[in-house]
């Protein structure tokens, strides 16, 4: 990239350290439970062992009434629904306490609460329950066609939405003489933050307020769920979210733990606190990225893409989320399929089903891992098909930079950028040359040399109109940022968003110098405080730097004529002779600094000019880009692996990225955000996966059986840079937290499929664990027809 | 999870820890490292009415080398005979077991005599004690017994100990300088406990040869056709076929896949002595 160390100062692309780290690596901290509040009771909840059944009562413990809480007792509360304007939408209600139904394994039946996690514990395991069992909905292809047993009763299925998307197949397909077909699929897998879920609520009598400490991405929202469904003023709530050790998509929901969490706190107007356990985070509602695809490619004799048809089954579990709603995956599933590729016949039918497990979440990469995955194997077989290089195939077959801006065949409109590009440097930066050579020659340990590639296109800082046409209850909007001018001259940056590994400590406060002058250590952004902030829809949907950034220099600018207003009736000259200049106002005769003109304005107001603006040093300014469809960022990435193939086993030897994020604001941020995704993309691609059996038990509950990537298996990753900046946002930024997530599983597959090429075998589910590929080389050895993927 | 409640006894000496697991008539569990009680407590799948700590038993956390033989007490950490450096050179595939079970923390507090103990059929000391033709003593209300470590494992997670015993000690034998070693395990990741294992222990001055393999559904299983034949005729023995059909014996139940990943390790630990 054209600044491998940064530029210089502070400002946008400078690689200024993390303001955040400090308290981090010293282990201070301050996370939910670190709260310890003066009276606090633990929560504990009883959690459904049966995935599907019919509850028929719950009887709590002979002199533990008063501590064992049910659904009837929350009767204040809300079920927890998520409307959605999207065709065919069903509504799911989701109790914070399971009522007729259970409807997953882990489902919260009731609640008791003790001086202690364990005595709560004690409670739990003394109430009685009744379930009449009912067969467990497992596999969503099964539950599709089953009308008959059904997750939600007044449903007339078990579909929570079917979407349909025919732009131009018939015609395109017609042309095709080569035509691919693939099953591929993706495991269901929990997210894994180093931090579950966590919630603190307490009643200020001084406020008159409940205050929530909850472990969140988005406190503005929490706030409107909270108050929504518990019945009561916003105003009579706060929602704080402290220090927040990941999210990735788990934290930007209302959960029915905070829900009850909160309702205990109003009722009492004591201390409650829940913190999750990882067996309940790996059993009880962290689910995400079960796809399955069957797709077929209809292309030239060059493997030229022509038209895409797709079947998308996912399965979503037992209840659509609020806000964002089971309907975000499904969307996201079909309008990115299409991904980097220049194609112009496409029909898609998603299918989104509901099953006996967890509601289906949005994480890191919202379908996109999934569609990428999808899309990049086909690639590779398409290229395979037509006995020609996967590199040169996928080449041919991205947007070309003189199509830009381009819209897609799902009317995505791609903002800018050179898609061949960022595979070529791929190409280079691997030595693939050197590779191939290599790998014609054989391993002396008998271990299979493949090279993968897969390129996405990232939507990011999507807004309104996107999110509108999703139909969620919750739409963002204009996002704001307050930029306060203290009387020494700093800055206090208030933002809605949250910052919870983002940097955006940092990267807000390196805006807010790129605009001021005035040093990032003088610049405090405020956040996670719905009583300290401007209202915002949160971070998520690598959003954050686009609009919270925008939001920010907006402000900055904002307030720049207001200080060389005052700096100049100081300077004795008049406003137009006066210029702002790093933090202070150059006039004809001197300057004055920021300081200089703070002081005047909160202190000395005997030296302000009679016309001084009113409002003063401090601004609230909204902004959204000017188009709000998103800053499209993109990347290519590249892998060697090795396959031992009497093992199954798979080494990562070589892995690289070449990016373009537009502007980058701090590229050691940027290449953290992307390194930390590549790392949970290779957890989807090799290791993760949340098994169930058939009544719908989950098989791993805990670490010994839920397997993440530790750092002897996330490789020396090496990342390049462009710079294309956004045509559409301040500065050109583009969003990027989730795409080093995207596409790590479609890299690493491809690698291996191409090492078993001459073996005829290839693998299309993850994760990739030895199994996999030893039955893959297996059936490909006894020529036995393909295994259907579940 | 937080563990149920129980009580907690630290033992002072190995007859103070017999007396209470006698007195607890089977409702008591021994706690050394705590590396697998510790998350069964939390998890409450474990829920002993009395947990007696032998961590500070000075007499079970030595390491003593006299006539031929290596005597670790049960509570000597894997750490420690990690980093034991030429102490244990009379046995160096102790150390080479040791710095690969787990991860360093879990090595600094988990015990040889607690993995026995535990019994997970894919754990390392089972498997490569039993190649090893270690011996272990047991501690009782009648004193002391012992028996090799091949016969301790019943079975998956169950041991022959009674439940007024504990391991003392494990006593290995020193191998000549003639004896070559393989030990293979193949882990889903780094650290994990493995879904293969096999050790080969070849020392022909004391007419040793064994192969045992592991991380199967039970205790390890001897592979006695293949250790003889290997024995004697070095690697021509070595087939996957043989491997295969002698596996099929004791583990009929293994699917093709398994069965190939079980053949593949036991191949290589075997290879891996040859070339030593």
């Amino acid at each position: 990239m054209d600044h491998p160390h940064g530029k210089p100062g502070q400002g946008i692309g400078a690689r200024v350290p993390r303001k955040e780290d400090a308290r981090h690596l010293h282990g201070r901290g301050n996370f939910v439970s670190d709260i310890v509040l003066p009276g606090q009771r633990e929560v504990a909840f009883l959690r459904s062992p049966v995935a599907h059944g019919r509850l028929r009562g719950i009887t709590k413990p002979f002199g533990m009434e008063s501590q064992v809480f049910v659904r009837d007792d929350l009767a204040s509360a809300a079920d927890i629904v998520a409307p959605s304007t999207l065709p065919t939408y069903k509504l799911s209600g989701q109790p914070p306490l399971a009522h007729d139904k259970v409807r997953f394994v882990g489902e919260p039946l009731a609640l008791a609460f003790a001086k202690t996690r364990a005595e709560a514990e004690d409670i739990i395991e003394t109430i009685r329950f009744e379930i009449d069992e009912l067969p467990a909905l497992v596999d969503a292809h099964k539950a599709r066609a089953d009308t008959a047993n059904r997750v939600h009763d007044d449903w007339s299925d078990n579909l929570f939405l079917t979407l349909d998307l025919d732009n131009n197949f018939e015609a395109e397909m017609k042309k095709a003489t080569v035509v691919v077909t693939r099953e591929i699929a993706l495991a269901r897998q929990a997210m894994v933050p180093m931090e579950g879920r966590a919630i603190v609520a307490h009643w200020d009598d001084r406020q008159g307020q409940l205050i929530v400490y909850t472990s969140t991405q988005s406190p503005h929202v929490i706030r409107v769920g909270l108050a929504q469904f518990l019945g009561v003023d916003e105003g009579m709530i706060r929602v704080i979210s402290p220090d927040v050790g990941g999210g990735f998509g788990l934290k930007c929901v209302l959960w029915p733990e905070e829900l009850c969490v909160a309702w205990l706190a109003l009722k009492y107007r004591r201390p409650f606190r829940y913190i999750e356990d990882r067996r309940e985070h790996l059993t009880a509602g962290a689910n995400c990225r079960q796809h399955h695809y069957k797709l077929t490619a209809y292309a030239d004799q060059k493997g030229r893409l022509l038209a895409l048809d797709a079947v998308i089954t996912i399965d979503g579990g037992a209840y659509s989320n609020w806000p964002f709603t089971i309907g975000l995956e499904p969307g996201q599933a079909t309008g990115n399929l299409p991904g980097p590729y220049d194609f112009r016949g496409y029909r898609c039918r998603t299918y989104c089903v509901a099953t006996n497990k967890p509601g289906f979440l949005p994480y890191r990469g919202v379908a996109r891992t999934g569609v990428c995955f999808a899309m990049d194997l086909l690639m590779d077989a398409l290229a395979r098909a037509v006995d020609r290089d996967p590199f040169e195939v996928r080449r041919e077959n991205l947007v070309r930079p003189e199509q830009m801006p381009y819209d897609n065949v799902s009317r995505k409109h791609y903002d800018s950028g050179n898609y061949p590009q960022a595979l070529d440097t791929v190409r280079e930066k691997l030595d693939v040359d050197a590779w191939r050579e290599r790998q014609k020659q054989g391993e002396p340990d008998g271990r299979l040399i493949g090279i993968g590639f897969a390129s996405y296109c990232e939507q990011s800082a999507h807004g309104t109109s996107v999110f509108a046409s999703w139909g969620l209850p919750l739409v963002p909007g204009f996002d704001s940022a307050t930029v306060r001018t203290t009387p020494d001259g700093g800055l206090e940056v208030r933002v809605g968003v949250h910052s919870h590994g983002q940097g955006m400590e940092t990267t807000l406060a390196q805006i807010a110098h790129e605009v001021t002058g005035v040093p990032v250590d003088r610049v405090r952004v405020v956040h996670g405080d719905t009583g300290l902030t401007p209202f915002s829809t949160g971070t998520y949907a690598s959003r954050s730097i686009v609009m919270a950034g925008g939001a920010v220099g907006s402000a900055c600018q904002a307030l720049l004529p207001r200080y060389v207003a005052i700096g100049a009736h100081l300077l004795k000259c008049e406003i137009h002779e006066a210029r702002y200049e790093r933090g202070e106002v150059v006039g004809p005769n001197g300057r004055v600094t920021l300081k200089d003109i703070a002081t005047a304005w909160y202190l000395r107001p005997e030296r302000l000019p009679v016309d001084v603006d009113r409002n003063g040093l401090e601004t609230t300014v909204g902004y959204k880009p000017k188009v709000d469809t998103g800053a499209f960022t993109y990347a290519s990435h590249g892998a060697v692996v090795a396959l031992d193939p009497e093992l199954g086993s798979v080494e990562i030897l070589d892995y690289v990225i070449a990016e373009d994020c537009g502007t980058l604001v701090n590229p050691m941020v940027v290449e953290g955000q992307t390194l930390g995704g590549v790392a949970q993309g290779i957890g989807t691609a090799m290791f993760e996966e949340s098994p169930y059996d058939a009544n719908g038990q989950p098989l791993a509950s805990t670490f010994m059986d839920y397997t993440m990537p530790g750092p002897t298996e996330v490789p020396a990753i090496r990342i390049y840079h462009t710079e294309t900046p956004s045509p559409y946002t301040l500065f050109g930024i583009k969003g990027m937290g989730e795409g080093g997530a995207i596409a790590p599983p479609a890299v690493i597959f491809n690698a291996v499929n191409d090492a078993m090429k001459h073996l005829g075998a290839e693998v299309h589910e993850t994760p990739l664990n030895s199994r996999r590929v030893l039955e893959a080389i297996e059936r490909a050895r006894t020529a036995l027809p393909e295994r259907k993927v579940a | 999870m937080k563990a149920a409640r129980f009580d907690y006894l630290r033992a002072a000496d190995v007859a103070g820890a017999v007396r209470a697991l006698a007195d607890a008539k089977g409702e008591a569990k021994i706690m050394a490292g705590a590396q697998s009680l510790g998350p069964m407590l939390n998890l409450r799948l474990a829920r002993p009415k009395l947990v007696v700590d032998v961590s500070r038993i000075d007499a079970l956390r030595s390491v003593d080398v006299a006539n031929g033989t290596i005597r670790i007490g049960a509570s000597v950490t894997h750490a420690r005979l990690e980093d034991a450096g030429t102490e244990l050179r009379g046995n160096a595939m102790l150390q080479r077991v040791a710095s690969d079970i787990a991860w360093r923390a879990i090595r600094n507090r988990g015990t040889v005599g607690g993995s026995l103990a535990h019994a997970d059929p894919a754990a390392d000391w089972p498997l490569a004690l039993s190649a090893l033709d270690a011996v272990a003593v047991l501690a009782g209300p009648n004193g002391q017994r012992s028996l090799p470590v091949a016969r301790f494992m019943l079975g998956a997670f169950t041991t022959v100990l009674a439940d007024d015993e504990i391991v003392e000690a494990i006593v290995v034998p020193e191998l000549s300088s003639a004896a070559r070693w393989g030990y293979c395990k193949h882990c889903k990741r780094t650290g994990e406990f493995p879904e293969a294992a096999a050790a080969a222990v070849f020392d022909p001055e004391r007419r040793a040869a064994r192969v045992f393999v592991g991380a199967m559904s039970g205790a390890p299983r001897a592979l006695p056709q293949l250790a003889a034949g290997v024995a004697q005729q070095g690697g021509a023995a070595l087939t996957t076929s043989a491997i295969d059909r002698e596996l099929a014996t004791i583990a009929p139940d293994l699917d093709a896949v398994a069965r190939k990943m079980h053949v593949t390790i036991v191949m290589r630990a075997v290879q891996q002595a040859l070339d030593s």
